[in-house]
This record gives C-alpha cells, sequence and structure tokens, in this order.
C-alpha cells in the first residue's frame, strides 16, 4: 500500500498523501493513542543503565502476584506471562499471539495493564502484579466479570481474561466511560469469535452499576 | 406411556406468519411434540452460559493451559523450503542437548493432497516438502526453552526444488509442478478437501462439472440463448486463515493402560478415531478430552500431525507431552479459507426470471483441495440451466481446511453482487428480483426453505430503512453512503453419531453427560436447557459434563450440525428418565405415571394441585440410588434427503439475509461499515442470547474477511510475510458496527426440539453484503476481497475518479507475480 504513487495525489489539491497521513497520525497519537500506548508500554527495566548482567543460567525473583509473595528461580529470558503459567499455574492469563498484538495476556503491574508476553519476568519483580485470577474478591466477582456472563460477552473464551483485565482498568481510571472510550480501551484486545458488541453492552453496564 | 408409533400434531411454520401444525409419526422412544417457545419455560428465553464464571475468573481450563506432572514440552521443526526433498535429518546434537527426552522423525504426514500412485514420486524415506512450515521432526524436553534451544540443533539437508505459490502461474504450462501425478485429499469430518478422481493437468485437478442435483441441470448455452439479460464478471477472493485465538494443540500421555489426549478440537471422536487407527489402538484404549476450546472455525477435527507427533514422543520419553503451537505455525500450516477466482454468468428474462448460472471458478488450497465455492450458484435460486465447474490449483503453500461455510462466502460474494448487478440491468429492486427468483422449488425436499428468507428480507428492509435507499453514487460530498443487502443458504445437517445420557442421583441432582465439545457456541447451556425444560427445573439445576469420549458420543461440530444433532438426543435421554422416575413415584402420588407432569421443580397431578411432590422429595423415592437413560439421534421426522454415512442431509436448509449501511471516503479509500441488520433462522431457538452472539460473530469474521484479512505468501520465498496477528489484520474492536440482530423462529417438526444451527449461514452474505452497500455508495463495483482502501482508489480511478489521489492499481492477489 505504502507503494502508492502518493506524492502525485498533491496536484490541485496542494497536500500530499504523505502529509496527510502523516498528520493524521500526529493528530492520533496526541489523543486517545497516548493512552493505548502508554498501556501498552513494557514496565522500566529494573536493571537498565548499566546494572549487573544476570543469566542466562537462573536467578532468584521474588513476583507479588495478587497480594502473596512467590520466590522463584528463573531464566532471566522468560516472560511474565510464562512464568505466571507455567510455574504459577496462574493460566487464566492468556498467550495468544506471543508478540504484543492481542493483549490476551493483559495484566496490571502496579495498577497498569500491560502486555506480559512482552514484559520480561525481572523488570516485574518488585511490583504488584495483578491477574485475571485475582480480579474477584473470593466469591465477589468483579463488576466488569458479572457482567460478561450476564451480557454474554463470552463465546469460546479464550481472550475473555485479557477483555475483563481491559474493561476493569478502564472502569478503574474512568467510572463512567463512554461507548467510544470502552472501544479504546479494548482497542488492542482480538477476539475471533465476535464478541466485542457485547463486551461494550457489559462494560457499559458495569459502569452504570457501579456509579448507581 | 406410548410403546408403539403414534400420530401427533407439531407446530410449523413461522409466528405471526404462518404458524400452524402438521402431522408426524413418532417412534415410541419419541416424547410429546414441544410447544413454540412462547409456551415454554425453559427454552427460548436468553439464559446466561453456565460456564460463565469459570470463562470470567480464567480458571476454564483450555489445552493450553493443562498442566500435567512431569509433562514435556515439544517443539516441531518446519521446512524452511516451499518445495525440496530431504536428503538426510542429523538430530544427533539435538538429542544430547540439555533436558531433551525424545525425538520423533515424521515418516507419513497428514493433511493435504496425497497422490494417487505414489509410484509415480521417487521413494523417500521423509515426505516431500510441498509448503514452507511443513512438519519434519518434533522433540520433547523439560522445559519450552530447552525444546527451542535443542530444535535449532537439528540439522536437515535439503535438495531444494522449484516452487511456485502464486495462483496464476501455478496454471500455466512448465510451471513447477505440486505433485507429479493426480493426487487428491481425503475430506475431513467437517468437510475440506475436493471431489476425489478428478482429471488433473499440470497443477490444475478438475474441473468437477456439477449442477443443483449433483450433475449439471439443463443446459446452459441453451438458457443463455433464451434470456434478455445477461450478467457477466469475475470475482477474486484471497486466502484467510483461521487464526482461532488457542491455537492447534495437544497434550498426549501414553500409557501401558490406554492413550489419554487434551485436544483443542472440534472434535473428540475424531482425534479418537484418528489416533486409534494410526496407533493401532483399540477406540476404548484411546480419550479425548477437550474442556474447554479457544476456538476452531473449521480447522480442528483431526488428531493432526502435531498430534501424532506428540503421542509419538509422549511413547517414547514415557511422559505426557505438550505440543502447542505457535502463531506462525498456526497460520502456515494447519489450514486456510481457500482463494478463489470466479467467473460467473447469469442469464434472465426481462421480468427476472432466470434462464441460466454459469459458474466457471477456481482458486487454491496450497497443497491440498477444496478451493470450490459453488454452492451459492447451485442451490439459491431455482435455475433450469445450471452448470458449475469447479477446479483446484496446487500451489506450495499450506493445505487449506474446511472453514465456517466452506466455499460459501466466497461463492456468495460473486453470485449475490452479480444478482444485484442483474436487478439493476432489469430495472427492478434488488429485493423485488429475490422475491421473485428464490421460490421454493421441491427437489426432493431441497430447496423448500425460502419462506423464511422472504420473511427476513422483509424485516431487514424495514430496520435498515431499504426504502430511503438512494441510486448507485448519487451521496453528494466525498464520503459516500449506501445500502446493501445479500443472503445466504444453508444446509440441514444432522449427525447421527449423537448421544446424551441424563441421570438423576437420590439427592435430586441431575447430570447430563455427553462426549461433545463447546467451541464456544454455547451447547453446554442448550443441554442444560432442554433438559431443565423436559424435567421442569431450572437451567442451574443441571450440571453438564462434556468434552470427554468416555461419555456417550458427541457429534464433531461443523457445518452448524451440533445443536441440532445433539438436542433431540438429550431431550429424549430426558424424557425417557422422567418416565422412569415418574413410575417410581406415582405410588407415592396415588395417581397414575401418565397423569403426572414435572414443572416448577415439582411433580404434580394433572387437574389436581393438592397432589404433588417436589423434585427432590421423588427423588429422594428412587429405589435405586440413580436412575439414568441414554439416547441417540434418531431420525429425523419425515426422514433425510437421501444420503449415507454418519452426516445425514435434512430436508430443507436454514439462511439469513443481511443489510449493510456503509461510509466510503473517497479519498482515502477507507470503507466504514456504519450498521448491519442481520436476520436469520436456525429453526427453533434454543437460547437467543448465545444465538445473538453467534450471528455476531459471523458478520464481524465475515467483516474482516470483506475489509482486511489476507495471507500474502512471497513468491520468491514461499514464505508467509504476515503470519502474525498485527499485519495479518482482524477485526479490531474499533471496526465493529451497530449491529442488529433479528431472530426469525420457524417451526418444521424435523425433531424433538427442531433446532438448527447458525454457526455457518451467518458468515456467508456479509461480504457481498458490504460488497452491495460500497456500490450503492460509489456506483462502481468492487469484485475482489480484501476490500482494502488501495482497492476502492483503483477502483474509482477506473471510472474517472473524483478522487485527487492518482493511484497506482495494486496487482491483485490472484494475479500478483509469477515466476521472475
Amino acid at each position: 500500500m505504502t507503494r502508492t504513487k502518493s506524492e502525485d495525489g498533491s496536484r490541485g489539491s496542494g497536500l500530499s498523501r504523505r502529509g496527510f497521513l502523516f498528520g493524521t497520525a500526529v493528530a492520533l497519537e496526541g489523543a486517545a493513542a497516548t493512552a493505548a500506548l502508554e498501556a501498552c508500554r513494557p514496565a522500566d527495566s529494573a536493571t537498565g543503565g548499566g546494572g549487573p548482567v544476570l543469566g542466562p543460567g537462573a536467578v532468584p525473583v521474588t513476583l507479588r502476584v495478587n497480594g502473596k509473595d512467590h520466590p522463584l528461580q528463573v531464566e532471566p529470558r522468560r516472560t511474565l506471562a510464562d512464568v505466571l503459567r507455567t510455574e504459577l499455574g496462574m493460566t487464566g492469563t492468556k498467550v495468544v499471539c506471543d508478540r504484543g498484538s492481542c493483549s490476551a495476556c493483559t495484566v496490571f503491574l502496579d495498577g497498569t495493564p500491560v502486555v506480559s508476553c512482552l514484559t520480561f519476568v525481572l523488570d516485574a519483580a518488585g511490583r504488584e502484579i495483578t491477574t485475571i485470577e485475582g480480579l474477584a474478591h473470593g466469591d465477589q466477582l468483579h463488576p466488569v466479570q458479572a457482567a460478561f456472563i450476564e451480557h454474554d460477552a463470552t463465546q469460546c473464551g479464550f481472550c475473555t481474561p485479557g477483555m475483563v483485565m481491559s474493561c476493569a482498568a478502564l472502569l478503574a481510571r474512568n467510572p463512567s466511560p463512554t461507548l467510544d472510550d470502552v472501544r479504546t480501551a479494548v482497542s488492542g484486545n482480538l477476539c475471533r469469535c465476535g464478541t466485542y458488541p457485547k463486551v461494550f453492552a457489559a462494560t457499559l453496564a458495569a459502569a452504570g452499576k457501579r456509579g448507581a | 406411556m406410548a410403546t408403539e408409533e403414534r400420530v401427533v400434531r407439531v407446530p410449523v411454520g413461522i409466528p405471526g406468519v404462518s404458524l400452524g401444525t402438521a402431522e408426524r409419526t413418532l417412534g415410541p422412544e419419541e416424547p410429546p411434540a414441544l410447544a413454540v417457545n412462547q409456551d415454554l419455560v425453559v427454552i427460548g428465553k436468553p439464559t446466561p452460559r453456565i460456564d460463565g464464571r469459570l470463562k470470567v475468573t480464567g480458571a476454564a481450563t483450555y489445552t493450553a493451559d493443562v498442566r500435567l506432572p512431569g509433562m514435556l514440552y515439544a517443539r516441531v521443526v518446519r521446512s524452511p523450503h516451499p518445495h525440496a526433498r530431504i536428503r538426510a535429518i542429523d538430530t544427533s546434537a539435538a538429542e544430547r542437548a540439555p533436558g531433551v527426552r525424545a525425538v520423533h522423525v515424521l515418516d507419513h504426514l497428514r493433511g493435504g493432497a496425497v497422490l494417487r500412485d505414489p509410484a509415480q514420486e521417487e521413494p523417500s524415506r521423509y515426505p516431500v516438502v510441498r509448503y514452507v512450515g511443513q512438519p519434519i521432526l518434533a522433540l520433547a524436553a523439560v522445559t519450552q526453552e530447552a525444546a527451542d534451544d535443542a530444535a535449532r540443533q537439528v540439522s536437515i539437508d535439503y535438495e531444494v526444488l522449484p516452487f511456485v505459490v502464486d495462483l496464476e502461474a501455478a496454471r500455466k504450462p512448465g510451471a513447477p509442478l505440486v505433485f507429479p501425478g493426480p493426487a487428491d485429499s481425503a475430506g475431513s469430518a467437517g468437510g475440506g478437501g475436493g471431489p476425489a478422481g478428478m482429471p488433473q493437468t499440470g497443477n490444475v485437478h478438475g474441473p468437477n462439472r456439477s449442477g443443483t442435483l449433483g450433475p449439471p441441470r439443463g443446459d446452459v448455452a441453451v438458457g443463455f440463448a433464451e434470456a434478455d439479460v445477461i450478467v457477466d464478471a469475475t470475482y477474486r477472493t484471497q486466502v484467510q486463515t483461521h487464526s482461532a485465538l488457542e491455537t492447534h494443540g495437544v497434550v498426549a500421555d501414553w500409557r501401558a493402560d490406554g492413550l489419554t489426549v487434551h485436544a483443542s478440537t472440534q472434535g473428540t471422536a475424531t482425534v479418537r478415531d484418528e489416533l486409534a487407527e494410526v496407533f493401532n489402538l483399540p477406540k476404548s484404549q484411546v480419550r479425548v478430552l477437550t474442556e474447554f476450546m479457544g476456538g476452531g472455525f473449521g480447522a480442528k477435527f483431526g488428531a493432526g500431525n502435531f498430534g501424532v507427533l506428540a503421542t509419538h514422543l509422549s511413547r517414547k520419553a514415557g511422559a505426557p507431552v505438550r505440543l502447542m503451537l505457535d502463531r506462525k505455525e498456526e497460520h502456515m500450516g494447519v489450514g486456510n479459507r481457500p482463494s478463489s477466482v470466479q467467473h460467473l454468468r447469469i442469464g434472465a428474462k426481462k421480468d427476472g426470471t432466470l434462464t441460466a448460472i454459469h459458474l466457471d471458478a477456481y482458486g487454491t488450497a496450497g497443497a491440498g483441495t477444496g478451493a470450490g465455492c459453488g454452492g451459492p450458484a447451485k442451490n439459491m435460486y431455482p435455475c433450469p440451466n445450471v452448470l458449475v465447474e469447479e477446479s483446484d490449483v496446487f500451489t506450495h503453500a499450506g493445505p487449506g481446511a474446511s472453514f465456517r461455510a466452506p466455499g460459501h462466502p466466497q461463492g456468495a460474494f460473486a453470485l449475490e453482487q452479480s444478482v444485484d448487478e442483474l436487478a439493476e440491468k432489469l430495472g427492478m429492486d434488488a429485493l423485488a428480483l429475490r422475491d421473485k427468483i428464490d421460490f421454493d422449488e421441491d427437489l426432493g425436499g431441497k430447496n423448500v426453505d425460502s419462506a423464511a428468507r422472504k420473511e427476513e428480507r422483509r424485516l431487514g428492509a424495514e430496520r435498515i430503512g431499504w426504502s430511503a435507499r438512494h441510486a448507485p453514487g448519487a451521496d453528494r460530498g466525498t464520503v459516500k453512503r449506501g445500502i446493501g443487502v445479500a443472503q445466504a443458504i444453508w444446509y440441514r445437517f444432522i449427525d447421527l453419531d449423537s448421544a446424551c445420557e441424563v441421570r438423576i442421583t437420590r439427592d435430586g441432582s441431575v447430570e447430563v453427560l455427553s462426549a461433545v465439545q463447546d467451541l464456544g457456541t454455547g451447547i453446554r447451556t442448550a443441554l442444560a436447557m432442554v433438559v431443565a425444560e423436559e424435567l421442569g427445573l431450572r437451567v442451574t439445576d443441571v450440571t453438564v459434563r462434556i468434552g470427554d469420549t468416555r461419555y456417550p458420543q458427541g457429534p464433531s461440530s461443523g457445518g452448524s450440525k451440533t445443536t441440532g444433532s445433539l438436542t433431540p438426543a438429550a431431550r429424549n435421554a430426558a424424557y425417557a428418565v422422567k418416565r422412569k422416575l415418574l413410575e417410581q413415584v406415582a405410588p407415592a402420588l396415588d395417581a397414575r405415571p401418565e397423569h403426572l407432569v414435572m414443572a416448577g421443580g415439582s411433580i404434580n397431578v394433572r387437574g389436581d394441585a393438592s397432589r404433588s411432590l417436589t423434585f427432590k422429595a421423588a427423588a429422594a423415592r428412587l429405589r435405586t440410588e440413580e436412575v439414568a437413560a441414554r439416547s441417540g439421534r434418531s431420525d429425523d421426522y419425515g426422514g433425510f434427503l437421501e444420503g449415507k454415512g454418519r452426516n445425514r442431509a435434512g430436508m430443507g436448509g436454514y439462511g439469513g439475509v443481511q443489510f449493510s449501511a456503509v461510509a466510503v471516503d473517497t479519498e482515502t479509500g477507507v470503507i466504514k461499515v456504519e450498521r448491519v441488520v442481520a436476520v436469520h433462522d436456525c429453526g427453533r431457538p434454543i437460547n437467543p442470547l448465545a444465538l445473538e452472539s453467534q450471528i455476531n460473530g459471523g458478520v464481524l469474521q465475515g467483516l474482516s474477511y470483506a475489509l482486511y484479512e489476507d495471507r500474502i505468501l512471497d513468491r520468491h520465498t514461499g514464505r508467509m510475510v504476515n503470519p502474525n496477528l498485527e499485519q495479518y489484520k482482524i477485526l479490531g474492536a474499533r471496526e465493529v458496527p451497530r449491529i442488529e440482530v433479528i431472530l426469525l423462529e420457524e417451526y418444521r417438526g424435523k425433531s424433538s426440539t427442531d433446532a438448527g444451527g447458525i454457526g455457518e449461514p451467518s458468515i456467508i452474505p456479509t461480504a457481498a453484503s458490504v460488497a452491495n452497500a460500497v456500490y450503492n455508495a460509489l456506483g462502481v463495483r468492487l469484485r475482489e476481497l480484501p476490500m482494502t482502501p488501495a482497492r476502492v482508489l483503483a477502483a474509482l480511478g477506473q471510472r474517472g475518479s473524483p478522487s485527487p489521489w492518482s493511484v497506482e492499481r495494486p496487482r491483485s492477489a490472484g494475479s500478483a507475480g509469477g515466476a521472475r
């Protein structure tokens, strides 16, 4: 698509296609995209800036997940998603694309949603990690979870944990979102069954109930 | 209680339009006719899924989540070359690598076509490589990292051969051959594959010539000679990958007393059967489990090369082995919707009467067959002269697989645009033409379901505001809006291998058991609803256990047949167990069993409210700890179309009509779908809430196909250039239009639940409907998928564009490239 002769298109309009698209991108970034990009940003590396070299063998690390500390020995190359699933058996966090493009692996680091498949496990050390398993309070479901059931916002259910986490994060920072806010919040979450309309309805309903 | 055949009256028709009753002769095991949904308590009421809590809390266990003690992790080594012979494989370094426990080299490849005469190919110890990503071997190690590291130490000596991945180049004489002689694909449980025994020239397998009832119908030459108007155009569709979020995979556990396999599958039974055959085990010693699965869409029926590899590895290592594909492998090696190039001609009289339909189509399913797309042309509109010619073109690419309504979204994209074009040429409204040409023509039970579509057109037109539709391209301004319509036809498939057991225990608990798997369509909940209705209980009173071949045989889930096949078995089993229960408790109520009714959690004597027992109290009176009954699927009331095997074709079919409203930006070429009205029928709706979700899903997957998805192969390397989920673009939250689902109840009196399916029909008309809306917006037709901005701008440019942008016409996926 970038092979189009865009520059020729400037004839008569005084605006090139490339310039137009660039302008659009900048405008987008200025607005809604910032929140989404922020959410996708991997956590700052604890050892960035010339810290000690770790690995390739296993190193000790303690993960604080859903309020509980888990001392572990892991290879530094491993991701948070992998360690949650494999070492801690918390398989609610799903790995779908394994490269940050589908958000199925969304967890919270200190309350901020991140894609755990692009987060090195060492970068999660010392942070408060919340997974889908930690969202409910005992038998008391998070309002988003309850609304997902009521509105049938799951089909196969494989995207559901990531969707729920993104929507719960949205309500935490914006208790009365618009439909467009919900779309933005899950714009990185892919669903192949096409459950989006009910994800929107469920999240708006959950927000309504919280506000009431 | 009935002990012999009896005649009953069952509801038939569309409530509010044509509801009446018809006589059916039922066998002794059949329960009484079920009233229409309005008069029922559970069935037909929107019901949240009973497994919803497990899904939203992350507690649902998918195959990818299975963790067994001592479990090893596998990695498949795949070919980087699209065509090669393997001279030698050296796994010695990998075998010595840390943590490796087993290595297995494939000696037989599953999936794709095979030579009719294997002697036409030089014998080889290893299967010939015919696509990038073809599995060659796998190894298992104590961690995934160890397996991945070891896989890099495998050394394979390839004799690299000439290849072709481009459809048009592959058809040319002298193109590199995918197979040195005729080759056929075996059909799978979910369809896929193409007809065997076709002529083959070079890479072109076919044509298969057919018509409405099998052979070509009438004579299209005569039909076109009689026509006053002929529409004639060529349509192109791309290759789409299934891209289920959970990849294909298994956890295989080989033990002395049998094989247990957790599989992400659409057919627990088909996986069991295939593994039993490959490993020469009795089926009773192979157990397949699918507690939850993360989407299939037609690609997940068999054991697959991965399943066979994992089982070999488990057997060698003496430990369970987990083998889940990664995203790239998923795109390249385990199925896709084949491409198509369709030359479609339709002839009609001035009044719209069809005189001839001729479809000449070819497409590529890579190293397999199954690119046929003639279903809609053959079956949607009755016509005296129908000729459908379909060819498969082999290319050095991953073999296709059945994909949600195989061939039909492609076929509808061509047919429904041509019908639209025909209406315009005739000066008729597009819906008025369909009202004329979409009629019942009873060919032994085929083509007898136009009544639902007629009502669907009426309901949808009203909802979308069809009467306000403007002339093509009439919208002024740079963003042009338009409305389009297209319709679907699908078939009534029934799988007789559909059984359920229902148990009542003395404590009042109720269990339903079936080996069936839930793809996300909600069969678990549907089974609970049907049993609850029969026993007068609530859905939450019923426990459903599925996804285990130790339970009664379940159907594979494909072709929209699960609900229509299995819910009658569940109701019949519930009815049988109910009779046992009532016989035992009747004396306590001083009544005859046939005078007892179960409703509202109680057992009452009909006409005497004073004599009743709660369900729990009644169950406590059972003579034994448990009563149980098992039922299979009986034949459809009124019988099947002629057919054989376990996949019976029922009479009539299911369809739907979708309307789309689009806004097309003529400066950027971006199509925004603003609204879709989807009107569908599936017999008796069991759970409207889940049906609505599934129709949303069909529409959105159809939009994704229409606008975004495209598997792109590099013609110089044969590799997929976008094997991920950001460059292989699937529809996301921002592209979701407002979708309005209208569910049409239609009773047919076909079974004890009279239910049908919705998975396939809901995706069939979407791309065609959007294309017709785009035409209505622009006055220019897009005959190639996906309808990208570049193609929109190119189409506008060809017309003498109002767009300021001058754009090079992109070379189509179908015609791009070739030998350099």
